[in-house]
């Protein structure tokens, strides 16, 4: 076997959803082991680093608001490719994984919204502004509640899979433009300062405290989003069975 | 510490999101967990599951 055929089989390996149980059981204990290390040592860098000579203590919120950002993103670009994954290969995984995602994303983009709320008020004197980073991004938490409300809607899963995957592909276009709004208009959000060609502009002393946290919040992703999609594998393996057994008994009668 | 309220209820939010959701996560599976277990011994299993063993089920179940 060549070594692109057996990288493509040991892929294929995954889509087997018993494959993918058994590794989840071998994986989450250490996922979550890691996560709560880089949560303690996050959460202490973030609360013994020193304030902003400008922001003052605020600055600690920035390490819990640009980690949940950055997650409602990636969230959305996994789900993106997952869906591509349900609409162009029929991976069986892909859909379990879009589905799985959508509340983690839900939940961290409320997350951002909240505390950059909590942030702006004390650092630009108001709670909300309808600008373009800030709207950009409710729009993203209102279309995940649209996606997780439309995939529960539509009880034949292969059916509910289809239709939610298109949707997840038409919303991907507010990724870039969440992205680049702080460029493309003028906002009250500051632009890009970590991200950027010519290397970060925030002092070490802020980046390592942003970076531990970030791998924290990340990791606790990926640890949440393997739980849910083994539930979600077990809740159709049970709906199954249950028609299985519901079919024997009325051969029986 | 200035700006207390803001930093620690960010903090706290934070908290309350991270572990509502890890909370829910981990029950969801509990009882998904406990849902199979149940059919499993009421003797409703995949027809593509390899029992452990056959034969002793096969007794059991009177087949």
């Amino acid at each position: 076997m060549s070594e692109t055929s057996l990288a493509i089989s040991k892929f294929s390996d995954l889509a087997n959803p018993t494959r993918f149980l058994a590794l989840a059981a071998r994986v989450i204990p250490w996922l979550a082991g890691i996560t709560a290390l880089c949560f303690l040592v996050g959460l202490y860098l973030s609360f013994t680093t020193e304030g902003d000579y400008q922001q003052g203590e605020t600055v600690r919120i920035m390490y819990v608001h640009v980690p949940s950002a950055w997650l409602a993103m990636m969230c959305y670009t996994i789900m993106s490719v997952s869906a591509i994954g349900t609409l162009v290969w029929r991976h069986p995984l892909a859909d379990v994984s879009a589905k799985a995602a959508a509340p983690l994303g839900a939940a961290f983009t409320l997350l951002a919204l909240v505390t950059g709320s909590l942030w702006g008020k004390p650092m630009w004197g108001t709670w909300w502004v309808w600008d373009a980073r800030l709207t950009s991004v409710f729009i993203l938490f209102l279309m995940y509640l649209g996606l997780i409300a439309l995939s529960r809607a539509i009880d034949d899963p292969s059916k509910a899979a289809r239709i939610t995957a298109v949707l997840i592909l038409v919303g991907f276009v507010n990724i870039p433009i969440i992205k680049f709004s702080v460029e493309w208009w003028n906002t009250l959000h500051q632009s890009a300062s970590v991200l950027r060609l010519d290397g970060p502009a925030i002092d070490p002393e802020f980046l390592r405290p942003l970076f531990i946290m970030a791998i924290a919040f990340t990791l606790l992703f990926f640890t949440l989003h393997i739980m849910a999609m083994r539930n979600e594998i077990w809740r159709r393996r049970i709906a199954a069975q249950r028609r299985l057994a519901a079919r024997m008994a009325s051969r029986e009668e | 510490m200035t700006h207390a309220f803001y930093v620690y209820t960010s903090y706290g939010f934070a908290a309350l999101v991270t572990i509502a959701v890890t909370l829910w996560t981990w029950a969801d599976g509990r009882a998904r967990s406990r849902e199979l277990a149940a059919l499993e011994a009421a003797g409703i299993r995949r027809r593509s599951a390899h029992p452990r063993d056959n034969s002793s089920d096969n007794a059991k179940d009177g087949e």
